[in-house]
Order: structure tokens, then sequence, then C-alpha cells
């Protein structure tokens, strides 16, 4: 196996609003292997959001907080890193971020070249070669995502939603970062574009060798694009595993068997989609045992009661009682 | 752009004759009679009416309406003073340099104060020094004018001495506190705009955007966050600059300044109605051109407004 790029341990993540704390995140573990892609699925709400946002520690500053955990990058703790190497040596050159809304994340009052340049040029001393220039970068990147260079003086209004991902997509590439993390990246786009814009992600992830971590609540997506995938749910990875582990493997926590349920099926008769019914639990009011269990069709006395460990199989885990090896299951309540 | 700005002025006539129109008809409504302005209480009833038959007031209100228009589009003569017997323009061009130069240096003072602290007090948003300006914004604007200029001509002429209290006959020195009395409530009310915007421009998504790119805060603010939020402030600057031009009576009283402020109330209290007309003619055309400046800045600044206008 390659290198580790990400390892995240124990992360937990709060937002204080009001007299009681969020709890966005609660003990999140996560690695990443250079060029690896994992997808990080979950309902909205689940933290999938929250926990990209630690990774670069763009959290807002006022009510966001990491209370504890570490992010391990290239061997590095990012949670102990002074902010200014954060900013000049992570942010924009060795991770960078894909926002979900195309429309609202580039700056309407610059030119989208102008915008590039600007990630290049703080970037840039260090790959900097002979003939190197900003604006030859800015051109060579707005081609590699399939606009022409004669655009870039342009704004953001001139350009589709689908371009604009496409410019937000090539000022993360443009300084060829070991890490992209995509946030529901074509959440806000017609399906036709999500496929094209997905595609060439992918492709571009190959050319690049770029590691990504994929957020999305698409299934579809995930078995397209992704190595592996981790399942969230309110703030906590509760399955994890290779694509095959996931989708093809017959063990699943009881929260995914859900997920995979709410998707329609071509090939199976059904006459109604299944739903999970009930509502993720309240962040700022977590249940005690399994955060699922009140939603969990297979709900034992253990599961209301304590949180469950993770139980591996190879690469697989799973965090439910279910698996657990020393309680058979004649505990169920059916 | 050359196309709207040529509508932007055409659009200009009918606005001024709009405003000729109300000013000359609230002038003819309002009591007191010019002649016996001008004679002196003391004057005949035959030099008033001949006098009345010479200055055409005997005319019915549309004659001398519209004869007072053809003066002003055939030969550009606006009247000729009922107060001094000057042309008006002679009494307002002695007038409008003073005036001028308060308005303008008054606004430069309030941009420099209300911008930079707007954005300090937004970047530094619930800190002490926050809170300190919101509520020094919030005494500066609430603050009556001529209370603000009472208070700085004790301080610093009366008790410290070092600037004259009134007049203009000290050079610059004289500009300093009139400057400081339009300057700094107009400052406050820009700090609170700046404030309120940048707030808002600070959450949006492209902020975010640029954080994840790395690039330093200060860049972050001033290039990205400022330029979005500059559009009301530019506004709330215009709008300013025309309201000091023709509303800093007070402090032109108490400063005793010979400004245009002050020839206006006393044109209107001589029933000077030339003057008067003359005189918020210049204002509404100043105001009007203010304005259209700051929609061109708009336009300079957001691309997409530019694409408006161009259609």
């Amino acid at each position: 196996m390659s290198e580790k790029l990400l390892e995240i341990k124990d992360l937990k993540v709060q937002y204080k609003s009001g007299d009681t704390p969020v709890c966005a995140v609660n003990g999140v573990n996560l690695t990443l292997e250079k060029g690896e892609t994992l997808g990080l699925v979950g309902e909205t709400g689940a933290g999938k959001t929250t926990t990209a946002l630690a990774i670069l520690r763009l959290l807002p500053e006022r009510t966001g907080s990491i209370e504890s955990g570490s992010i391990t990058f290239d061997g590095k703790n990012l949670l102990e890193m002074p902010e200014e190497e954060m900013r000049t040596m992570i942010r924009g050159e060795k991770i960078s971020m894909i926002f979900q809304d195309p429309m609202t994340s580039l700056n309407p009052v610059m030119t989208v070249g102008e915008q590039i340049a600007e990630v290049i040029s703080y970037h840039s001393d260090s790959k900097e070669g002979e003939d190197f220039s900003v604006d030859k970068r800015v051109d060579e990147v707005l081609e590699m995502v399939g606009i022409p260079a004669t655009r870039k003086d342009e704004y953001p209004h001139q350009f589709s939603g689908g371009m604009k991902q496409r410019v937000v997509i090539a000022m993360a590439l443009s300084c060829q970062p070991e890490l992209l993390i995509a946030d529901e990246p074509t959440t806000a786009l017609d399906v036709t574009i999500q496929a094209q814009v997905l595609s060439m992600m992918s492709d571009l992830r190959d050319k690049l060798g770029t590691a990504m971590i994929m957020i999305t609540h698409d299934l579809g997506i995930v078995a397209n694009v992704c190595d592996k995938v981790a399942i969230m749910y309110a703030g906590k990875i509760i399955e994890s595993g290779t694509l095959e582990d996931i989708f093809v493997n017959e063990n699943h926590h009881p929260y995914t068997v859900g997920l995979f349920g709410a998707i329609p099926n071509l090939k199976v008769e059904t006459k109604r989609l299944s739903p999970i019914d009930g509502l993720m639990p309240d962040p700022s009011a977590l249940p005690t045992g399994c955060y699922f269990h009140e939603r969990c069709p297979h709900c034992m006395d253990i599961c209301k009661k304590t949180y469950p460990d993770v139980y591996t199989e190879g690469s697989h885990s799973i965090a439910c009682h279910l698996f657990s090896k020393n309680d058979p299951k004649e505990e169920t309540n059916e | 752009m050359a196309k709207y700005t040529i509508k932007r002025l055409l659009i200009l006539i009918p606005i001024l004759f709009g405003v000729a129109f109300i000013i000359f008809t609230i002038m003819d409504f309002t009591p007191g009679d010019p002649a016996i302005r001008i004679l002196g209480p003391e004057s005949s009833i035959e030099a008033r009416e001949q006098l009345r038959e010479e200055l055409g007031l005997n005319e019915p209100f549309w004659t001398r309406f519209f004869e007072y228009i053809r003066g002003i589009v055939f030969d550009l003569d606006f009247g000729t003073s009922y107060r001094t017997n000057n042309p008006v323009f002679s009494d307002i061009f002695s007038r409008m340099p003073v005036s001028l130069t308060v308005a303008f240096l008054g606004m430069i003072l309030a941009t420099v104060m209300g911008l930079p602290l707007g954005v300090y007090s937004a970047v530094k948003q619930y800190s002490k020094s926050d809170g300190f300006l919101r509520v020094a914004s919030t005494v500066l604007v609430a603050m009556p004018t001529f209370w603000l200029a009472m208070l700085l001509i004790l301080i610093f002429s009366l008790y410290l001495g070092w600037l004259p209290s009134g007049g203009i006959t000290y050079g610059w020195t004289s500009y300093i506190l009139p400057t400081i009395t339009v300057g700094v409530p107009y400052g406050s009310k820009i700090l609170r705009m700046t404030r309120s915007t940048m707030l808002e421009e600070i959450r949006q998504d492209y902020v975010r955007t640029a954080r994840s790119k790395g690039l330093p805060e200060n860049k972050i603010i001033y290039k990205h966050a400022l330029k979005n939020a500059l559009l009301p402030v530019i506004t709330t600057i215009g709008s300013s600059f025309g309201a000091i031009l023709g509303g800093s009576v007070i402090a032109e009283s108490v400063f005793n300044l010979p400004g245009l402020g002050t020839l206006i109330v006393l044109s209107i209290k001589a029933k000077d109605t030339p003057c008067v007309l003359a005189s918020v003619l210049l204002l509404a055309f100043f105001f009007a051109i203010i304005m259209l400046i700051v929609d061109l800045i708009y336009a300079f600044i957001d691309p997409r407004i530019k694409a408006k206008y161009a259609k």
C-alpha cells in the first residue's frame, strides 16, 4: 500500500450558538492514502461539510471550534500548525476545496482570470521554473477544464452554472494540490452538467494524481468516482470500507441498508421507495447509546445504552452492535 | 456607457423644469410683497406700484413663469436679485467657493473617517473597539449640528485659542472647525453603513472560497469583500455630499460663513424669488450630477451593472 496522506483521529467539532453547543462532528476517524478517492456520504446535517472545513481550519471563527482530535496531513498535525503556515503552505497549495454552490462561490466583481491568478501567484514561488508566468498558467488551467483561455477576462455572471463550477475546479487544481476536497460539487448543477463535471473531475484526478474527498449524498456518484466510502451519521462514521465492501458485501450497518433502500432500483419491482423513518437526532441533544437507535429496525437494549465499537473485517468496518463478535444476535428485539 | 450618460443628462431637463416650477409656485403662494421689501416700508404706494410694473409682478402667474423659463433658456438670464440688485449668479458665485470648500473637505473627512473605521468595526465584530465605535457613531449621528459646532468653538477657540471661531478671514484655519462639524456626523453615517454592508459580505461564500485559496486576510477584506460592500456606501457618500452642499445652513450660521445655505435663507426671508430659484436650481443640478457620477462609479465597480447600462 502507498503512504498515508491524511489521517483524522477522533475529530470533534462543536458550534456554539445559544446556550447548548451543537455537536456537529463527534469523533470522526478517517484515513486517506495518496491518490485515493474517498466518498463521504450522509444525509444533510451529518457533519460532512463541517469535517471538510475542519481539515482546512475554515470553520466560522466565533461559533465553530474543534474540541479534540488530530488531523495529520503529510506527517504534520494541521490543528497545531500556526495560522500563517496553514495559509501559505496548506490552503490552496496542498489542500484545496470545491464548494457546493458555484453561483455564489466566485467573487462577482472580479474576472475569473484574476481569481485564478490569485491562487497561483500566492503559491507559485516553490514551483517557479524558467519560463513560468502566472498568466500562462491561468490559460493552462482554464484550457484544462475545457474553458477557452480567451474567456479569462470575463466576469462570473457571464458564465453558466456548469462553467462556473469548472472555473472553481480550475482554481482548486491550479497549484496541483495533493488533496482536493469536493463538497457536493454537482448538487447545484443539472443532471447533464453533473455528469460532465464529474467525469472531468475524475479525469483530472487521474492525470494529476490528486487524492480526493468527495462529499455527497448521491450514492451513484460514489459508485462512479470513489475508491473508498465512509458513511456518516450524526457526526460519526458508522460504516466505511472499499467500494466493494459497501456496494457488494452482505453485512451492513442498518443505516446503510436504509440509504440503499431509499434509492429507486430499476431491476427490482417495488411499488414505492422505502425511506428511513424519522429524522436525524438533534445535534444539540444527541441520544444516548447508538445515535441511530431511534430509527433502527434492529434496535436492541444495548443500542440504547452504549455507543457500539467499530467491528472490522479486512478493510470493512461497521459501528454497530449487530456485528459484535461477543454479542450474538439473539438479543435482537423484533 | 456614453449613451447611458447622455440619457441621464437629458433627463436632467425635465427634472430642473419641475424643480423650477415647484419653487416658483411656492414663492408665489407665500405672502409678502417684493416691492415693499425692496423699497422699504416707508415708500409711497405709487413707487411700489411702478416697481411692480417694472418687475412684471402684475402679470398673471403663467406669463411670469414662462417668461422666467424663456429668460433662462434663451438668454441664460436668471434674473436680478431683489435684495442686492445684482444679477443672481454674481451673488451665488461669490458664495459658492465657501460652500464647495466646506462640502468637499467635510466629505473627504467623512469618507476617510467612516470607511476604514467601518471596515475595522466589521472585521472586529463584537470586540471592544467595535462596541466603542458603534456607540460613538450613534452618538455622533444623533448629535445636533449646532451643538457640536458650539462645543468645538468652546474648546478650540475659547479655551485653547487654537482656531478662529468664525468667518473666513483667517485662511485655511477658518475651515477646520466647519469641516469637522459637517464631516463627523456624515462620517459616522458612512461608518455605520460600511460596517453593516461589510458584515454581510464577509459571510458570503466567495469570501470562504478566497480563504480556502490561502489568501492573506487583508487581501480578502480589502480586495474581495470591500469592493462588493462599496456600492451602498458610495450612494451614502454621494447623497451626503448633496445634502451638505445646500443644507449646512446651521454650520454656516454658527461659524458665520458666507455660504450658499445662508444665502438661500436670507433670500427666502427677503422674498427674493430670483435668487432662491437660481440657488435651488443650481443645487438640484449639482445633486443630479453627483448622483450620475455615483451611478457611473457603480458600473465601474460592478461589471453586472455595467452590463445593464450597456443594454
